[in-house]
């Protein structure tokens, strides 16, 4: 048989995906999904703050990924666990997705529309080149986050974390509340990617210290982490001679970014964006190969999971239109960016097949205060709007009206300083 | 007169507040907000700042050896490590189900435990 839409990850943009796309008429259905349970890693985000903006209220990680888990499960979205996709070719239907499972063994599957939703991994410390010796006791923050949280395993008793993204700042508080002591927090970064409120209620609650412009330059220890060294860098993140401090510690945490996963991508031809490394999309959060779909993490990485939802709701209802009848692809325009603008999401716009709105998804790579978001058409400014601040670690967006692009040869989307 | 800083988390501005306090505590003002949310953050944060507090619990009879929980509203910030005491020492038995109650009352705060993920019986 042929799948209407096959959807490759079943954490939050999996599951929004696919629950979208039987909304829009999409019959045959399947989720792949490599773990044992649907959810992806909200499973081990087990803090609140979740899905304020989808249901108005603060949810833990779990609880979220619970309520679209429910909502797969009332329409009878079929799906499998325990199953990785290890091959994605076109094919005569659309796609041909290969998957292994244990209980399974090689499966093949033909789809006429397929939902990347894989998600993404954490840098790893061979991407960071930090001197020392390789003793165990270095882990990814989210390494840890998984240990303590789903495995019941404390990792460590003495903790140096390298880097201030929000996972970073989450693990600090957790190891914290189960005993273990975070002697800092360092940041190569003049300012933290993270969110403002995690800084203040996992690292200001405990009184962890966060030091910003600062790295690790050498790690002590032979079978386990005895130590690291901590040191002041300059405006090129050059150690600066004489800053170097010394902690005692036995366990290092990696807090340095998010990498979305597309080998499959890759696999398949899709073209990736070297700013994003996700695939590029077009108005309808299709790739360049027709009729393969990109949302959430896999696609770009997001600050919020209710932004993850709401785009992966778009890419599965585009993939069940697109499964019901492939419709022809018009001209498409380069969307152009300037000022902090770093990229955007999608980065082509066929004004013919957008919906009356549009939203458009960007970040910026500096922090900015009364600064304007900026949107020219032909050349002809179509929408400016005040943003009182602006970080790299929050995701911005703006709506595009269908009837401004209407006829458009080129769109840019930039900042303006205040 | 003692001041406090604190950043604000009401919305990403994080506009840097001082609270002045008299001797006991009590709030003077707040100044360096830029909105009434602000001052309203300040007070609570230096009068009765609360926290939600998130965690897992041991569990028997289940795949996984623990589960995660969260106390169902804020508590007093000052009773989050009492609370993690009991956390510490609590164990429950499969199947637990979102929302079940683990502690009816936890450290005294009057608010309970609940947990936040499923957990079926293992075969």
């Amino acid at each position: 048989m042929t799948y209407d839409v096959i959807i490759i990850g079943g954490g939050p943009a999996g599951l929004a995906a696919a629950v979208s796309a039987r909304e829009n008429g999409a019959q045959d259905i399947l989720i792949l999904e490599r773990e044992k349970e649907l959810g992806g890693i909200l499973n081990q985000c087990i803090h609140n703050g979740f899905g304020l903006h989808t249901f108005q209220e603060e949810l833990t990680g779990p609880e979220y990924a619970a309520r679209f888990i429910d909502q797969v499960r009332e329409r009878n979205i079929p799906y499998l666990l325990s199953t990785t996709v290890i091959g994605l070719t076109q094919s005569e239907e659309g796609v041909q997705v290969t998957a292994v499972s244990r209980e399974n063994g090689l499966m093949v599957y033909s789809a006429k529309a397929a939902v990347l939703a894989m998600g993404c991994r954490e840098r790893p410390r061979g991407a960071l080149n930090i001197p020392g010796t390789r003793p165990a006791g270095i882990f990814s923050a989210g390494t840890a986050q998984r240990l303590v949280n789903l495995e019941g395993y404390l990792p460590g008793r003495e903790v140096v974390i390298l880097g201030s993204g929000d996972i970073g700042l989450i693990m600090a508080r957790r190891m914290t509340l189960e005993g273990a002591k975070v002697k800092c927090v360092a940041e190569i970064q003049p300012f933290s990617g993270g969110l403002k409120r995690n800084i203040v209620q996992c690292l200001d609650d405990y009184g962890i210290p966060l030091k910003l412009s600062h790295t690790v330059v050498d790690i002590r220890g032979k079978e386990r982490v005895e130590g690291v060294t901590i040191a002041q860098v300059d405006e090129h993140f050059k150690p600066i001679p004489g800053t170097e401090e010394d902690y005692a510690c036995d366990t290092l945490l990696l807090s340095v970014g998010l990498i979305p996963e597309n080998e499959l991508s890759r696999e398949i031809g899709v073209e990736l964006s070297p700013v994003t490394n996700g695939p590029k999309v077009n108005e309808s959060l299709e790739t360049n190969i027709p009729g393969v779909f990109a949302c959430g993490n896999v696609l770009h990485v997001h600050d919020l999971v209710d932004y993850v939802s709401e785009e992966a709701a778009q890419a599965g209802k585009n993939a069940a239109k697109y499964s019901a009848n492939a419709p022809a692809r018009g001209e498409e325009i380069p969307v152009e960016t300037d000022g902090a603008v770093r990229y955007t999401v999608p980065s082509r716009i066929c004004p013919q097949r957008m919906e009356e709105d549009l939203v458009l998804r960007f970040r910026v790579g500096k922090n900015m205060r009364n600064a304007y978001v900026c949107v020219a058409v032909d050349g002809k400014q179509v929408l400016r709007r005040k943003r009182p601040v602006m970080a790299p670690g929050e995701m911005e967006q703006v709506k595009l009206k269908k009837e401004d692009l209407q006829g458009a040869k080129s769109i840019r989307v930039c900042t303006e300083e205040a | 007169m003692p001041t406090i800083e604190l950043t604000c988390i009401s919305c990403p501005l994080g506009c840097p507040l001082k609270v002045e306090t008299d001797q006991d505590g009590k709030v003077l003002g707040v100044t360096g907000n830029t909105c009434k949310r602000g001052e309203d953050y300040g007070r609570k944060e230096v009068s009765a700042p609360t926290r939600t507090v998130t965690s897992t619990v041991k569990i028997l009879g289940a795949a996984a050896p623990v589960i995660a929980v969260r106390t169902k509203t804020d508590i007093p910030k000052n009773k989050i490590f009492a609370c993690m005491d009991e956390i510490r020492k609590a164990c429950v038995k499969a199947p637990i189900h979102i929302g079940d109650v683990i502690l009816a009352d936890i450290a005294g705060t009057g608010v309970p435990l609940v947990a936040t993920a499923n957990a079926e019986k293992s075969a």
